[in-house]
């Protein structure tokens, strides 16, 4: 019978990141960051950061230089088409996969 | 030290949730439980009950109003009857699924179509599968009794439970209630603890999404599946009868009225024709009973108080002697039997026992049934043998 | 005064790596709104995208406690945590309930008008990504005339419901039509309506990329296109005095619209619209443009 002391009478869930696993998988683009073009960069002031705005998953890190979460950006590209100077551009993400890869081999 | 008032069982009910204190209240007017809501609103306005009274615009709302107060802690009631039962019917699987301790007092009536205001057990009976406790009240102090004693049993079991009456004959009808005393109820009934803390520190998220198979959390503590969660509910009610028998004893301690019993028993010592009902109808029940002992029958009546968790062990206890067992259902699985009658067999099948069966459908949508009724269906139901497996209609001329 | 994007509170309460689509119209406009709303908020979300981007059990990628509830219910749900957490004494949560246009136009508006007129003290944010999103994209009242959806396979025919207009007739203190296009309006507004007393309700554009075909980059120029041309509409209704807000206010100052066909032409889902609903949609947009304008001119903040 369950009592008081059973944690599992009613269902509830604990945070977590990465609830939907290393959601960075998804992606089809990968974001890069050219920081030459990057205004808090190019300024070294904390400065438009609309990259960070509009993120849908809160992936980019607010700083200097500006950090992409590669683990869990998605590839939806909303920042490289918001970037007031064009600083980010969307790359196939195949390449970096094979690129991985071949590390990979190296090493071995 | 508690008085005798002369009230209805609607009047009883909100008494009865006044007494437990409830927090919030939700219900919606039907008819026959109109009343109820009517009662609650006037305590609150005149300070006698401190509660959230919410004039919700359907039943659907009120449970969903309840199921969250309660998830929140505090202690709930609602009230309704037929449609508005079944219009709840999505959430009263939520609640028991939710494993809240909501009291809900359900005045029985019939279900349209077409459309009935009188009583039968329809509505209630409907629900048995949802996973909500069920008693089912012989009188107006029944029903007072029956929901001092619910709160505590729910918040014990985390389960929630309908106290059942049948509308008009005791929802409108009024009888002598011996009223508890408040400081006795209090002692009786501490406040409600929640099992879920929503303002802890750490964020919840309650009742998610889940999937068929169990899955570590993040803290990597292997947790259940859908099928786990209900089973714990199942396993819960499958052992809730000796929590039931606790807290009818405990009440009878404290108030002078035990109700350490799942079923009730008239005359059956002995008995080897014993007549089933719920509710009022066990009164008849014992009047036909001592009818047939005057001719020399030996018929004794069993009514069945708890209808969830069904009490089969103790059902097979009290019909072992039994040759005819004559089950008068207010209610009727259509396609199949009443609901009394399915169960009995099938609490009796693994017993060996084989006494003859027979079914009756009696009372819907209010239909008169008398004590002369059933004993005359208990005489023809032994002259048929047990021979005649379908339910049989009392009361119907055309 | 507009907060400004370095204002904003970095912390996050939605963790990444959800289950929301890339690109989610949703997923972007939650992140502030639950910046506006921080601590000592409890919310409670039906069975919408929302739910999902929640997370599957075990575990949750949003930092506050929510209650799950049944689609049809959210209003009525808030209503009985805000009940029981007055029975309780607990008087300093925000309670808020949060449902997609299926859960405030369709099946959940019964609940939803009750809350409003008894003015049930609760936050009510419709986040309308123009269907049944969840589901597959089946249409709700809330699919714009002229948009493809799997039961309108045409086009749908009827136009929008105009939720706004059935949400001031109840008399509620505080209305609001906001856009993830514009998180900083959209940001003020949570945070405006977390402090004031009774049923607040806001409404919010959500772009969907799968739902009505767009590529997810555009995301955020979708969404303001909806706005430049008054298809969506930035304002606030308080006690009764209506004020457009951030672009649109521009738009009133500037004078300048562009035509509907620009935001249109942009989706998959209007693949199918035929002239004649262009122009009912241009009309109605231009028509209901003006009384926004007259309405705006009275508010005294034009």
């Amino acid at each position: 019978m369950a009592s008081k002391k059973d944690q599992f009478i009613s269902a509830c869930a604990t945070l977590a990141k990465g609830e939907a696993g290393n959601t960075g998988e998804w992606r089809a683009k990968r974001p890069i960051i050219d920081l030459s073009k990057c205004t808090p960069c190019k300024k070294q002031k904390d400065t438009c950061y609309l990259c960070w705005l509009y993120c849908p998953d809160g992936t980019v890190k607010r700083g200097i230089p500006l950090e992409i979460d590669l683990q869990y950006c998605k590839g939806c590209g909303v920042c490289a088409q918001v970037c007031p100077t064009k600083a980010i551009r969307m790359e196939v993400e195949e390449q970096f996969v094979l690129s991985e890869c071949v590390i990979q081999e190296e090493v071995e | 030290m508690s008085k005798v008032q002369i009230i209805n069982g609607n009047e009883t009910a909100a008494m009865g949730a006044k007494l437990c204190r409830v927090q919030v209240i939700a219900a919606y007017p039907i008819t026959p439980q109109s009343k109820i809501p009517e009662t609650l609103i006037k305590y609150v306005e005149s300070g006698e009950l401190e509660a959230e009274f919410i004039r919700v615009e359907s039943e659907h709302s009120a449970l969903t109003v309840c199921i969250s107060a309660s998830t929140v802690g505090a202690r709930v009631f609602t009230a309704t009857a037929a449609n508005g039962l079944a219009y709840m019917h999505e959430q009263l699987h939520w609640a028991a699924g939710a494993r809240l301790p909501i009291v809900m007092a359900l005045a029985n009536r019939g279900l349209g179509a077409p459309w009935t205001i009188f009583n039968d057990m329809q509505d209630s009976i409907s629900q048995r599968d949802t996973g909500w406790m069920q008693v089912y009240c012989r009188d107006n102090q029944e029903i007072m009794d029956s929901i001092i004693m619910a709160y505590k049993i729910c918040e014990q079991l985390h389960v929630p439970m309908m106290v059942c009456f049948d509308g008009y004959v005791l929802s409108h009808t009024v009888m002598p209630v011996e009223i508890p005393d408040q400081k006795q109820v209090d002692a009786f009934l501490p406040p409600y603890v929640p099992h879920l803390q929503v303002d802890g520190p750490d964020p919840i998220n309650i009742n998610p999404v889940m999937l068929a198979d169990p899955r570590t959390n993040a803290q990597g503590v292997s947790c259940p599946s859908y099928m786990g969660f209900r089973m714990r509910l199942q396993e819960t009610l499958e052992s809730a009868g000796d929590v039931i028998l606790n807290v009818g004893r405990e009440f009878g301690d404290v108030f002078g009225r035990s109700y350490e019993c799942l079923l009730w028993k008239y005359r059956t010592e002995g008995a080897d024709t014993i007549l089933l009902t719920m509710g009022s109808l066990a009164n008849e029940a014992s009047l036909a009973v001592d009818a047939l002992r005057e001719k020399g029958w030996k018929a004794g009546a069993v009514a069945l108080r708890v209808f969830r968790p069904f009490p089969a062990a103790t059902l097979r206890q009290a019909l072992s002697d039994a040759k005819h067992v004559v089950i008068f259902d207010k209610n009727i699985s259509y396609g199949n039997e009443g609901a009394t009658c399915t169960e009995t067999k099938a609490a009796l099948f693994e017993s060996g026992l084989r006494p003859t069966i027979t079914n009756y459908i009696v009372g819907l949508g209010g239909k008169s049934i008398t004590a002369a009724d059933l004993e005359a269906a208990t005489i023809k139901s032994v002259e048929q043998k047990g021979q005649v497996s379908t339910p049989q209609w009392i009361g119907v001329a055309v | 005064m507009t907060t400004k994007v370095m204002q904003l509170p970095e912390e996050e309460y939605m963790l990444p790596g959800t289950r929301a689509c890339s690109g989610c119209g949703l997923s972007l406009a939650y992140r502030h709104i639950l910046k506006a709303l921080g601590e000592k908020t409890i919310l409670t979300i039906p069975a919408c995208c929302l739910t999902v981007l929640h997370g599957l059990y075990p575990s949750t990628s949003v930092r506050l406690t929510n209650i799950n509830t049944a689609f049809a219910t959210t209003a009525a749900s808030a209503t009985g945590i805000a009940a029981g957490l007055k029975a309780l004494g607990k008087t300093d949560y925000t309670v808020v309930g949060i449902a997609g246009d299926g859960g405030t136009f369709d099946i959940g508006i019964q609940a939803l008008s009750a809350a409003a007129e008894r003015n049930t003290d609760f936050l009510y944010i419709c986040y309308d990504n123009e269907g049944y999103m969840n589901t597959g994209t089946q249409r709700s009242s809330a699919t714009p005339m002229g948009a493809f959806t799997t039961t309108t396979p045409g086009t749908k025919i009827e136009h929008k419901k105009d939720i706004l207009a059935i949400m001031e007739a109840h008399g509620i203190p505080y209305l609001a039509s906001a856009s993830p296009a514009y998180p900083l309006d959209l940001y003020d507004k949570v945070a405006k309506a977390k402090n004031i007393q009774g049923t607040r309700f806001m409404h919010i554009n959500i772009p969907c990329p799968p739902g009505w075909g767009f590529s997810t980059d555009d995301l955020v120029k979708l969404g303001k296109l909806a706005v430049d041309t008054a298809m969506w509409v930035l304002l606030e209704i308080e006690n009764g005095v209506l004020r457009l807000t951030g672009r649109s206010r521009s738009m009133a100052r500037s004078g300048k619209k562009k035509p509907v066909s620009q935001y249109l032409k942009l989706q998959g889902r209007f693949k199918h619209i035929t002239p004649e609903q262009i122009d009912y949609l241009q009309d109605w947009i231009d028509k209901r443009w003006q009384r926004f304008l007259q309405r705006h001119e009275l508010s005294g903040t034009a």
